[in-house]
């Protein structure tokens, strides 16, 4: 293109070279908006309170390390070790609940014939786009019945019902893909559906399973509207809502321990992206696809 | 192993009856495949169905939790459409449904067509630029985004010198919900994951055929592009388009606990959530519930209704 109106005359490889560079550019300086919050909270976290806010650099111009020894001292008599050990213990039963409940929901659509089906199929994807919000008030008013708020009963039993449609929605997508020779072969060889579900279906769903793993570990780790909701005691709190309690407690004076908090908060989920990425990257991308 | 070597050696044409065909197997098959989705079926009774049916009359009721509901009829309603609150949380719902959504799918789109070429360290510009929509939904970033959008922060200070002062953006009503916005269009990574994956079923041989032709690229991404990857479009504008009125967490930590100042980032849900749970108006927040699925439906339908137009779904495929 450039070459018509340029009196210069590139070689094909000269012009890709160029069309590199710039493809590059653009891709950086795309980059750099992006991560820009990202590494300021690293910046800021080293920053003495008074400049988080003030100061426009990105970086501190004398790193302090108070802003992390200060979490040592807890929120309100609360150490920081008591949130996090909360938020694993939701986020891990959250993982185990939609593995099973989700893949043999997921199985039973995918590998069953079954008379209703289709309507069943219908109604799960139904659920997929229905607004939470108008369960949100009567799955309240029955866990407050059942005398199971301030656990994490209401947070995870959805999880091991399988109320999750888009993970169930995710695996049923992946099983039909699996070659139907195999469970027809299996079934011809005696097995029946627990057998096939188990040693067949279930391992070569592997890739399906583990991004509903790290998708849920993500979100239960990020969720913020049930924890607030459901838990009123502040030795059950989770992560979040620590940090909720914390900014409530020490407001603008304690900004930095604030921050490095809220870092350090984000490490789980900035781990678990970098390890499993393209998991998670291709999960998100066949649920548009197909 | 065995498995897969045994399966061609049956008669060819005719597929072998099942151990156990006939109206017994069908039984047996319809018992196994209940007993298999009966956590789903437990969790949509009582976890979804019921409620549904519990919150629709919820919401024709005064029920404040310590006493029994009292039917109200349509009251809810009625105070609901004339609740100036209520009206203002509307308002600021459909702003910034209407701001966020296409912006963001503008820009997931923009950097897909970027990412869709085929260059030395893609995988990592993909990873990174889709981080944003996994930390996003984290009270951490909420904080952050305080932090960067606070009036005479960093945000704020930039803007001074090149001399656009707003006042800051925080503790300013009429811009706080463009932080929001911001913060939305910041997560465009799913989206983005999604058109890239569309870009990557579009055929080579139809840019090669219009380049023949003669047309530029911009011919080319409007006449071959966008077709090709409207069937994506229309899923990631649905689903963006469904989050962004349910969005909550971002507009409770950005803009303090009250969703303001004077009510600016009162998005729907927040109201819902005052209503319900700080004053326990369960009937109310079941009314604004039900109001909102009927939007949400309403949207669904509207837009389902309009892919006939757009959305061009390739009949047979190659």
């Amino acid at each position: 293109m450039t070459s018509v109106s340029t009196p210069v005359v590139r070689t094909p490889n000269e012009r890709r070279r160029t069309g590199s560079i710039a493809w590059h550019l653009g891709a950086l300086a795309v980059l750099a908006v992006v991560l820009y919050p990202v590494i300021w909270v690293v910046g800021a976290s080293f920053k003495p309170s008074k400049d988080i806010i003030a100061s426009i650099d990105l970086l501190p111009t004398q790193p302090v390390w108070a802003n992390f020894s200060g979490l040592g001292d807890g929120i309100s008599g609360i150490p920081i070790s008591s949130f996090f050990w909360n938020s694993l213990m939701y986020a891990v039963l959250a993982v185990v609940g939609v593995v099973v409940s989700s893949s043999l929901t997921a199985y039973a659509f995918a590998k069953i014939r079954f008379a209703g089906r289709n309507l069943l199929f219908t109604l799960m994807i139904g659920t997929l786009l229905l607004p939470y919000h108008v369960l949100l008030i009567p799955q309240y008013v029955l866990f407050r019945n059942l005398e199971l708020t301030d656990t994490l009963v209401p947070l995870v039993a959805g999880k091991f019902l399988a109320t999750e449609a888009f993970f169930v929605f995710l695996m049923v997508q992946f099983m039909r893909g699996l070659p139907r020779e195999l469970d027809e072969a299996a079934k011809l060889d005696g097995c029946g559906h627990f057998r096939t579900y188990w040693s067949i279906v279930l391992p070569l769903s592997r890739p399906a399973i583990i991004t509903s793993a790290i998708f849920t570990f993500i979100n239960a780790w990020n969720d913020f509207m049930g924890p607030l909701i459901y838990l009123n005691t502040p030795e059950k709190y989770t992560v979040s809502l620590g940090l909720m309690m914390f900014r409530d407690q020490e407001g603008i004076s304690n900004y930095g321990s604030m921050i490095a908090m809220s870092l350090v908060a984000l490490v789980p989920v900035i781990a678990f992206f970098m390890a499993f990425q393209r998991y998670l990257i291709d999960g998100m991308a066949t649920s548009g696809l197909k | 192993m065995t498995l897969v070597k045994e399966a061609p050696a049956r008669p060819a044409g005719k597929r072998p009856a099942a151990p156990a065909a006939g109206r017994r197997g069908r039984r047996r098959e319809n018992l196994a495949g209940y007993l298999f989705m009966s956590p789903w079926i437990a969790g949509f009774l009582l976890l979804t169905a019921g409620p549904m049916i519990a919150s629709l009359y919820y919401a024709f009721t005064r029920y404040n939790l310590f006493t029994p509901p009292e039917w109200v009829g349509f009251d809810n309603f009625t105070t609901m459409f004339q609740d100036p609150r209520w009206q203002k949380s509307v308002e600021v719902t459909l702003k910034y449904v209407v701001v966020a959504t296409p912006l963001k799918l503008l820009l997931a789109l923009g950097v897909a067509l970027l990412l869709a070429q085929k260059r030395r360290g893609q995988g990592v510009y993909r990873a990174a630029f889709y981080m944003p929509s996994l930390i996003g939904a984290s009270v951490s970033v909420g904080f952050v985004w305080r932090a960067l959008f606070s009036d005479d922060a960093v945000v704020d200070r930039t803007q001074k010198i090149f001399g656009l002062d707003v006042g800051g953006w925080i503790g300013n009503p009429d811009y706080v919900i463009y932080a929001l916005v911001a913060l939305s269009i910041w997560q465009f990574g799913a989206p983005m994951v999604i058109f890239l994956a569309g870009l990557k079923q579009v055929p080579q041989e139809l840019y090669e055929a219009a380049e023949v032709d003669g047309a530029g690229p911009l011919r080319r991404f409007w006449n071959i592009t966008l077709p090709m990857i409207s069937p994506v479009l229309f899923f990631n504008v649905l689903l963006e388009s469904i989050h962004a009125f349910q969005v909550f967490g971002s507009a409770y930590v950005v803009s303090d606990t009250r969703c303001g100042p004077a009510d600016a980032t009162l998005v729907y849900t927040c109201y819902l959530y005052q209503k319900g749970f700080k004053e326990a108006q369960m009937g109310f927040a079941s009314a604004m519930a039900w109001t909102l699925v009927i939007a949400v439906a309403l949207v669904t339908a509207v837009l389902f209704w309009s892919q006939k137009k757009w959305v061009h779904y390739e009949e047979a495929a190659k």
